[in-house]
C-alpha cells in the first residue's frame, strides 16, 4: 500500500506498487491532465512535483512516493492563473497542446531555484521536448512568468 | 418548455458531394428549442439565454488552431460579440444518401494545409445564413424591412441607431424561420472586425490546467486497456504465442490475436500481432511483456537501410521513368560552358506525434462507438465499417482534441486495430500505443537519393535541368495506384525551377522496399526543397555568385505558372521572389561576416503558399555548429488568424530544423532501429536558436494553408548556411555529425 497526498487530498494505493505514478495518476485517479509521451522520461510530458520538485512520472514506481506530496497541473494553482499559467495564456504558446502541462509543471518548479533566469539556465534546465515546435513562445513564456511572479 | 422538434424536421441543405468526395453543407432548417434556455441555430450556432454563443468546430483540432480559425469566419459574418462566443467540437457527421454517404455538417477531414481554404466561404455562409435569420426576426418585430436593420456584435440595431435586441430574445422566432437556401452576400475582406486580426487561441485556460481532453485521455465507464504487441519483422506474422503468463497477469482480462495484412496487400493495419486487455494501461503492458511469441518473418525479413541506399545508386545507374520533359536536356548539357551534377539522401523520418496513436472503440452487434484524435474521421469511419462489417451509418465518430498530427493521423490503421480488438473481445476498450510502437510502427516519410545535373551559360543562365529521384514511394500498398503513378506523391512535375529552364527534365525510380511509408508534414516537399535549394545554392557558388543574385534571376517575373499537383492550380514565382528577397534583406545577407560565420537562403511553394528563410550560423574549426538567428517569411495570403498562422511559421521553422539535424529512421536485418527519443531525438529548447523572427508578408487577401508551408526551406537554408560558414556541403540528411567528420 502507497500512501501520499496529490493536490493536497490524501491518497491510497493498493495496486501492484510498481505501477509508475503516471499511471497511478491517470488510470486510477483520473487526473489525465499529465500525460504520456514516452515513458522513459525522455520527453517530460508527464512532469509533476513531488515535495516542490519536478519530477517525471513515468520513471517513477509509485512505491517510491510513499508520504510526499504530489502536485499535478490540475492542483497547480485553484484559479488556473498561477504566474506560469498566466504567462502561457498571454504568450498564447500552446499549438496540440499535449506537452504543455509538463512544460508548465517544469517552468513553475525551475522558477523556484531562478527566480530571474538567464536563456542559459532555461537551455540547461529544461530539457522537456515540444513536438510542435513551441520553443519561440515558451522561452518568452518562461522570462514572462518570471516577471509576474515579481509584482507584488 | 417546448419539446425538441424531431429530427425528422430538420431539413439540410446538401450542396455537395458526398462523403467519399462530392461536395458538402449541411445546413438544416432551425431546430427546436433545447433545454437550459439553449437553442440552436443550424448545425453550427448555438445562442445561450446570457447571450452568449457557442460554434461548432466540425474540423480535427491537431495543433493547427482551426478551432479559433474557423469560428472566427462564423462569427466574422454572424456579426457575434467574439469576446463572448465558445468553440464545441463537433462529431463526424454523415447521412445516408443513394448508394452512398453525404456531408452531415461539411467536408471533414484536415491534410494538405486544406483546412482553411475549403471551409473559408462556407463557415462565412453558416454566419451568413444565421444573421440573416436574426435580422429577419428583429426586423418582424420592429414591423420594419428585414434589409433596413444591421448587426453588431451579438445584437440586431434598428435603423434609428437607438433600439436593439440580442440575439438571445430572438432565437425563438429566428428558428422558426427556414435557413435562407442561397448563400447572403459576404462581407469584403477589408470590412472584416475579428477575422485578420490576432485572437488568442480558443481552449487556454483549458490547456493550461490539464483540462483539455485528446484522445488518451478518453474515460468511460466500464472500458478497458488494450495494448498491442505488432510484429517487429517489416510484414511478418504470428507462428504462434504462449499467453499463460500474461494472463496470469494481475489485471489482464483478454489476450486475442490479430492478424495483419498480406504482404503487399494494402494497410488496413500495419502489422499482425497480440493484443493484451487489461483494467489499466500498466497491467495491459506487463501482460505484454510477459507473452511469449513466435514471430514468422516475412519477405521484407533481410531489408536494412545500406541495401537500400545501394539500390537506389543502381536504379540511377539505369534509366527511368521521365514524368516532365521540357526541350532537350541532354543537348543543352553537352553545350553547357559548365556542368554540374550532384546527389542528395533523404532518411525515412517518423512522425512522432507527442500523443502517440490511440483510440476508444466499443463495438456491439448493432453499432459502435469510437472516440478517436484523427486527422481524418470518415477514413476512422470507412475503416471501423470494414473491420466490422457494419454499416456506417451505426458507427459513431467522435473526435478529440489531437495532440499533434504531422500527417500521422491521416493513417487510421490505430482505429482499425482498436475496432477489431473491441469486436474479439467484447469489450469497450482505450488501445495505447507506446512510444516504442510508434517509432518503430509508422507510415514513414519516404526515402530517396537525388541526383540533381544542371548545365550553365557562360552569363550564369540554367540551360538544363536534369532532377533524378530514386525513392520508395508513399503510394506502395496504396488500393488501385497503377505502378506508372508511383512518382506522383514523390517528384512534383512542375516544382520550380520547371517553366524557369527551358530544357528540362523529371526521372523517377521506385525503390522496392518494405517499409511502410505515409504523409509526413508537407510530404515530398521537405525532400525537393532540400535538394533544388541546395543545387541551386552549389550553382551559384560555382558561377561565382551570392546565391540571392542568382536565384532571383532564375525565379524571374510575377506571373502564374501552371501547377498541376498539391497547391496549384497555379504558381508564381514572382512571390517567392518577393519573400527571399525579405529574408536576405531582414538577415543581412550579404554583409561581411566574421570567418567561421555564414548566411544560408532558401524558399520553397507548398500547397499553395510560400515560405522562405534565412539561417545564420557559426561553425567551429572543431566543427561545433551554433544557429544564432533565423528569419522565417510566410506568405499564406489572408492571415486569418495571424497570431495561428505566425505560431505556425515558428513551429514549422522548428520542427525543420529538429528534423534536419538529428532526425532519422533506420532499418536492419528487417527491424525498424529506433525506438524512443534517446534514439530518435526531438530537439529540446537548448538546440533551437532564441532568435527566431518569424514574419507574414501577404501578396494578396486569399487565403491559402498554414500548416504546412513553413517548414520544406529550413533544411536547406540551414545547410547552406553551414556550407557559407564552412565549406562543407552537407548533401545527407540529418546533419548528425557530419560536421565532426
Amino acid at each position: 500500500m502507497a500512501t501520499f497526498s496529490v493536490n493536497g487530498q490524501r491518497v491510497e494505493f493498493d495496486g501492484p506498487q510498481d505501477t509508475p505514478l503516471l499511471w497511478v495518476l491517470r488510470d486510477h485517479l483520473n487526473l489525465t491532465g499529465t500525460k504520456y509521451g514516452c515513458g522513459i522520461g525522455q520527453c517530460g510530458a508527464c512532469t509533476v512535483h513531488i515535495d516542490g520538485a519536478a519530477q517525471r512520472s513515468c520513471m517513477r514506481p509509485v512505491s517510491s512516493v510513499q508520504d510526499t506530496q504530489i502536485t499535478t497541473i490540475e492542483g497547480l494553482s485553484d484559479d488556473g492563473n498561477h504566474p506560469v499559467q498566466a504567462a502561457w495564456k498571454e504568450i498564447d504558446v500552446p499549438q496540440c497542446g499535449y506537452c504543455q502541462a509538463g512544460q508548465i509543471m517544469a517552468t513553475a518548479a525551475f522558477l523556484k531555484t531562478h527566480p530571474n533566469p538567464t536563456d542559459d539556465a532555461i537551455d540547461k534546465n529544461l530539457t522537456n521536448r515540444c513536438r510542435c515546435g513551441t520553443y519561440v513562445r515558451i522561452r518568452k513564456a518562461i522570462h514572462r512568468a518570471a516577471e509576474l511572479s515579481d509584482s507584488p | 418548455m417546448n419539446a425538441p422538434q424531431l429530427p425528422s424536421r430538420r431539413r439540410f441543405l446538401v450542396s455537395g458531394l458526398t462523403a467519399t468526395g462530392a461536395l458538402l453543407i449541411g445546413v438544416p432548417a432551425a431546430s427546436g428549442k433545447a433545454a437550459h434556455g439553449k437553442r440552436e441555430l443550424g448545425f453550427f450556432v448555438t445562442i445561450i439565454q446570457d447571450n452568449t454563443l457557442i460554434i461548432g468546430s466540425n474540423q480535427p483540432e491537431i495543433g493547427q488552431g482551426i478551432r479559433t480559425t474557423l469560428p472566427m469566419l462564423v462569427a466574422e459574418e454572424l456579426e457575434a460579440d467574439w469576446s463572448r462566443v465558445s468553440v464545441r467540437q463537433m462529431p463526424l457527421g454523415i447521412v445516408r444518401s443513394g448508394d452512398g454517404y453525404t456531408w452531415k455538417y461539411g467536408g471533414q477531414g484536415v491534410g494538405g494545409s486544406t483546412g482553411l481554404t475549403s471551409n473559408f466561404d462556407f463557415m462565412r455562409e453558416v454566419g451568413a445564413r444565421c444573421r440573416v435569420l436574426l435580422e429577419k426576426a428583429a426586423a418582424d418585430r420592429w414591423g420594419i424591412k428585414a434589409g433596413s436593420v444591421t448587426c453588431r456584435d451579438s445584437f440586431v440595431v434598428h435603423p434609428d441607431g437607438q433600439q436593439k435586441l440580442p440575439y438571445s430574445a430572438l432565437i425563438e422566432d429566428a428558428a422558426a424561420h427556414p435557413m435562407p437556401e442561397t448563400a447572403p452576400e459576404l462581407k469584403p475582406v477589408s470590412a472584416f472586425r475579428i477575422a485578420g486580426k490576432h485572437q488568442p487561441t480558443t481552449d487556454l485556460d483549458e490547456l493550461v490546467t490539464g483540462r483539455a481532453r485528446y484522445g488518451l485521455d478518453t474515460r468511460i465507464n466500464g472500458m478497458k486497456y488494450a495494448v498491442l504487441a505488432r510484429c517487429p519483422h517489416l510484414d511478418g506474422s504470428v507462428q504462434s504465442v504462449d499467453a499463460a503468463a500474461a494472463r496470469a497477469v494481475p489485471g489482464v482480462v483478454d489476450v486475442r490475436v490479430i492478424t495483419g495484412p498480406e504482404p503487399g496487400a494494402p494497410y488496413h493495419i500495419l502489422a499482425a500481432g497480440v493484443a493484451v486487455i487489461a483494467d489499466n494501461t500498466w497491467a495491459a503492458l506487463k501482460g505484454r511483456q510477459a507473452l511469449e511469441i513466435a514471430w514468422k518473418k516475412g519477405p521484407g525479413a533481410d531489408e536494412s537501410t545500406s541495401g537500400f541506399e545501394e539500390q537506389c545508386r543502381q536504379l540511377l545507374a539505369g534509366e527511368g521513368q521521365i514524368v516532365r520533359n521540357d526541350g532537350d536536356a541532354a543537348a543543352a548539357l553537352k553545350g553547357a560552358e559548365r556542368t554540374l551534377t550532384a546527389r542528395y539522401a533523404i532518411p525515412f523520418v517518423s512522425h512522432a506525434p507527442l500523443e502517440p496513436p490511440n483510440c476508444f472503440a466499443h463495438v456491439t452487434a448493432d453499432g459502435a462507438k469510437i472516440i478517436v484524435p484523427t486527422q481524418s474521421p470518415s477514413g476512422v469511419s470507412r475503416t471501423v465499417a470494414n473491420a466490422t462489417g457494419l454499416e456506417r451509418d451505426r458507427i459513431s465518430v467522435q473526435m478529440t482534441r489531437v495532440g499533434g498530427g504531422f500527417g500521422r493521423r491521416l493513417s487510421v490503421d490505430y482505429a482499425a486495430e482498436a475496432a477489431l480488438i473491441s469486436k474479439a473481445s467484447g469489450y469497450p476498450i482505450q488501445l495505447v500505443w507506446t512510444r516504442e510502437d510508434d517509432l518503430r510502427h509508422d507510415f514513414y516519410r519516404p526515402a530517396g537519393l537525388h541526383e540533381l545535373t544542371a548545365g550553365l551559360g557562360e552569363d550564369g543562365t540554367v540551360v538544363a535541368w536534369k532532377h533524378r529521384l530514386a525513392s520508395a514511394s508513399k503510394y506502395y500498398r496504396r488500393p488501385n495506384v497503377p505502378d506508372e503513378d508511383m512518382w506522383k506523391p514523390e517528384l512534383y512535375a512542375d516544382d520550380f525551377p520547371a517553366g524557369r529552364v527551358a530544357n528540362f527534365t523529371r526521372e523517377y525510380f521506385p525503390v522496392k522496399s518494405f517499409v511502410p511509408r505515409g504523409s509526413w508534414r508537407a510530404p515530398a516537399h521537405t525532400a525537393n526543397a532540400f535538394v533544388i535549394q541546395s543545387f541551386i545554392d552549389e550553382l551559384a557558388h560555382q558561377h561565382g555568385e551570392d546565391m540571392l543574385t542568382f536565384q532571383l534571376r532564375l525565379l524571374g517575373e510575377a506571373e502564374d505558372l501552371s501547377y498541376e499537383q498539391h497547391g496549384g492550380p497555379t504558381f508564381n514565382p514572382g512571390r517567392l521572389a518577393s519573400l527571399l528577397r525579405f529574408v536576405a534583406e531582414e538577415s543581412g545577407y550579404g554583409r561581411s561576416l566574421p570567418p567561421g560565420r555564414g548566411i544560408g537562403l532558401a524558399c520553397h511553394f507548398t500547397f499553395g503558399g510560400y515560405a522562405a528563410h534565412a539561417v545564420e550560423v557559426s561553425v567551429s574549426d572543431t566543427g561545433d555548429l551554433a544557429i544564432h538567428r533565423i528569419v522565417a517569411a510566410m506568405d499564406c495570403g489572408l492571415a486569418v488568424n495571424p497570431n495561428a498562422a505566425l505560431a505556425q511559421v515558428e513551429g514549422g521553422t522548428v520542427d525543420g530544423l529538429s528534423t534536419a539535424l538529428n532526425l532519422e529512421i533506420t532499418v536492419r536485418d528487417g527491424e525498424v532501429e529506433q525506438s524512443n527519443f534517446h534514439n530518435y531525438p526531438l530537439a529540446t529548447i537548448a538546440q533551437i536558436p532564441r532568435r527566431i523572427e518569424a514574419h507574414l508578408k501577404p501578396w494578396d487577401d486569399r487565403p491559402t494553408g498554414v500548416g504546412e508551408i513553413p517548414l520544406p526551406p529550413v533544411a536547406p537554408a540551414l545547410t547552406n548556411a553551414i556550407f557559407a560558414a564552412s565549406g562543407k556541403r552537407i548533401r545527407t540528411l540529418p546533419l548528425g555529425d557530419q560536421l565532426k567528420a
